[in-house]
């Protein structure tokens, strides 16, 4: 392999893999931003990566996978909110149970589909765009839910930024009870946000089994949803530095397929180099939390605590 | 229409009611799933919740199982008290396995009277150095402990892979991933003959006992608790949140490190890299409905024994995949943080404007 299309190559991938990262950490940051903490994203991915699986594999069509492991996402964040919303349940002990849940009930239902393969689904290539030399095919020649990535990823910080409903949205995280207080449904809000972020996470976890591999197996998600939640607070809770983190991570996951394909005779073993995602994760969350204010100056305010008005 | 109302004080009757309304809750949830899943529901109840206690074998197996959740959920129980997440268990357990396989291995000639105790200690150091590493990113580097401490149960699962794969492999194993056998003096001894029970029981109820005494009994216990309910008092009144931390994350990781230890050296015989059955996770379920007490763990890892019977009786009679143990085991969970909401709000009918 020459040394362009080795660089085209690795570009390539570590878009790929960034992007179900992206998805779901943007979804987070957004549920965050109105102050709630949703720990679950590693079940809901879960999940949505059999929803959509199953979907996909009983219709035929990758699209409708896409469509279901985003509903089945909401479903599984909709039930995460009955309980921390209207239930006022601790938001870290429900975010757990939704992630051990989550894993627990995709193993289950996946069970029959373990054997099968999807077909892949081929790219959507952007005319003339992708004939760039060497970036052309990694940026403008991607599975359709990359340019999904890119989009949400605008669109959210439009949202947050330019857009009244963000503002409201960011207000709640900050001060549930001043938001309260000048008429805004400080419920309903953090309903609909944590709706919309399991729904992301439903994507982000139908992109793996019907895009990435495309096949379902137990524990595939592989702490990726616990990875996008490491995003969000190395991001300090902006979507810019998601993006970019994303494809930091997606990179490092991508390596040791380079590393391992490459022909170079390193003597590492191959559970190390797997390793690695992980260790990369803990290094970042150290390297950025070290200054207790900048989290603390970053962090929407009310964020895990509950919340019900008074009146 | 319903509403909640707050009351003036946590009822403390609900707080004991709620984990029995929990698991009501759950067995009910059981005849649905059962019946969605086109089988009969009463025969699926019999074949989950019965079955696995119908004789003294079963009931052996159901102490068996509960005997790591035992002693993992009370480790945690100190750390989730003083609001210290741990939620890495599961990779101190695997740590704890490895440490005390490697005292089994490499240690030749010893009676079980030295080499047993030495596992055991091996076993606590390991998993209690698994934890150390988060306690340390804790207090020096403010990394969340959440976060850390779950990214190294994916750590641990890699290290033992490569350890059954690579150095330790059973050279002999027809290139299994998994070591040799260990000896007998390295194998726990059984508490009742011709079941699989044995001593690690002893040492569960042993912790449970000193679960009890720290954490209802002693100063440190109240200083975990008052750093979990009040941080602020707990500053004031000059508790170092470091100790807290540390505390937590020692007594977690090193009681999750002998429940590994139990696992090699009891029904194993040997390090594999499928020495954990997911207990790290299904003793956070455990510590939450036994209500973070020591008497409260007992019983629930009684019950969360029996749900996992209960998935390998399924998968036998049902044909049904043996992870509808971990969908019951959510399901209760949810349920009893669902219930909860009866300890400090009451439900009033018709009274909403």
């Amino acid at each position: 392999m020459d040394a362009t299309s080795l660089i085209t190559s690795i570009l390539f991938a570590t878009i790929v893999a960034g992007t179900p990262l992206i998805i779901t950490a943007l979804g987070e940051l957004v549920v965050e931003r109105s102050g709630v903490l949703n720990l679950g994203a590693e079940g809901i991915m879960a999940v949505g990566a059999v929803a959509g699986f199953a979907a996909a594999h009983q219709s035929g069509s990758p699209w409708l996978g896409a469509l279901a492991g985003m509903a089945a996402g909401a479903a599984m964040s909709l039930l995460f909110a009955v309980l921390v919303l209207t239930l006022t349940a601790n938001q870290v002990a429900s975010g757990l149970a939704l992630s051990i849940f989550g894993v627990g009930l995709s193993a289950f239902v996946g069970k029959p589909y373990e054997s099968v393969a999807l077909p892949a689904v081929p790219v959507l290539r952007i005319p003339l765009l992708a004939d760039i030399p060497l970036i052309g095919g990694p940026l403008f020649a991607q599975q359709a839910l990359v340019y999904f990535s890119w989009f949400l990823f605008a669109a959210i910080a439009w949202f947050l930024y330019r857009s009244r409903a963000g503002l409201v949205t960011r207000a709640v995280g900050e001060s549930p009870s001043s938001a309260h207080a000048v008429g805004y449904r400080v419920i309903r809000i953090r309903y609909a946000a944590t709706v919309f972020g399991g729904a992301m996470a439903g994507i982000g976890g139908a992109f793996l089994s019907v895009f990435y591999t495309p096949l379902w197996v137990e524990g595939m998600v592989a702490g990726r949803g616990w990875i996008a939640l490491a995003l969000v607070v190395f991001a300090t809770w902006r979507p810019l530095r998601v993006l970019i983190g994303a494809y930091l991570f997606g990179g490092v996951m991508i390596a040791q397929l380079f590393v391992q394909g490459s022909g170079l005779q390193i003597d590492v073993p191959a559970q190390f180099l797997s390793s690695l995602p992980y260790l990369a994760t803990i290094i970042v969350l150290v390297a950025i939390s070290r200054n207790p204010n900048k989290i603390r100056l970053n962090s929407p305010i009310s964020l895990g605590q509950p919340y019900r008005p008074d009146a | 229409m319903l509403s909640f109302e707050a009351r003036a004080e946590p009822s403390v009757r609900m707080r004991y009611l709620a984990p029995l309304l929990a698991v009501a809750l759950t067995l009910l949830g059981g005849l649905v799933i059962f019946a969605a899943l086109g089988k009969n529901p009463v025969e699926g109840f019999r074949v989950f919740f019965v079955s696995p206690l119908k004789d003294g074998y079963g009931v052996a197996e159901l102490l068996l199982k509960a005997t790591p959740l035992m002693l993992i959920a009370v480790g945690l129980a100190v750390g989730f008290r003083a609001n210290v997440w741990n939620i890495g268990a599961e990779g101190q357990y695997i740590a704890g396995a490895i440490a005390a396989s490697g005292v089994a291995l490499h240690v030749d000639g010893a009676s079980s009277y030295t080499l047993l105790p030495a596992m055991v200690v091996a076993g606590a150091v390991g998993g209690a150095l698994w934890a150390a590493i988060v306690a340390v990113l804790k207090t020096h580097f403010n990394a969340n402990e959440i976060l850390v401490s779950l990214m190294l149960v994916y750590v641990a699962q890699l290290v033992v892979s490569w350890i059954v794969h690579g150095p330790w492999r059973d050279p002999e194993g027809f290139n299994f991933p998994q070591t040799k056998m260990f000896d007998e003096a390295a194998i726990l001894p059984l508490l009742v003959a011709g079941t699989r029970l044995n001593a690690a029981l002893v040492i569960a109820f042993a912790a449970l006992v000193g679960g009890y005494l720290f954490l209802e009994r002693s100063f440190a216990g109240f200083r975990m608790r008052v750093a979990g309910q009040a941080a602020a008092a707990a500053r004031y009144a000059g508790f170092s949140s470091a100790r807290t931390v540390w505390t937590g994350l020692l007594a977690g990781g090193a009681l999750a490190g002998i429940a590994g230890m139990s696992e090699v050296a009891g029904p194993m015989g040997q390090l594999t890299d499928h020495v954990s059955n997911n207990y790290g996770f299904a003793a956070i379920i455990v510590a939450f409905v036994g209500r973070l007490n020591a008497i409260g763990i007992l019983f629930a890892s009684l019950l969360m024994a029996l749900l996992y019977l209960g998935g390998e009786q399924a998968q036998q009679y049902l044909n049904l995949p043996s992870s509808i143990s971990m969908v019951f085991q959510g399901m209760l969970l949810f349920f009893l943080l669902g219930a909860d909401v009866f300890v400090y709000y009451r439900l009033r009918i018709g009274a909403g404007n």
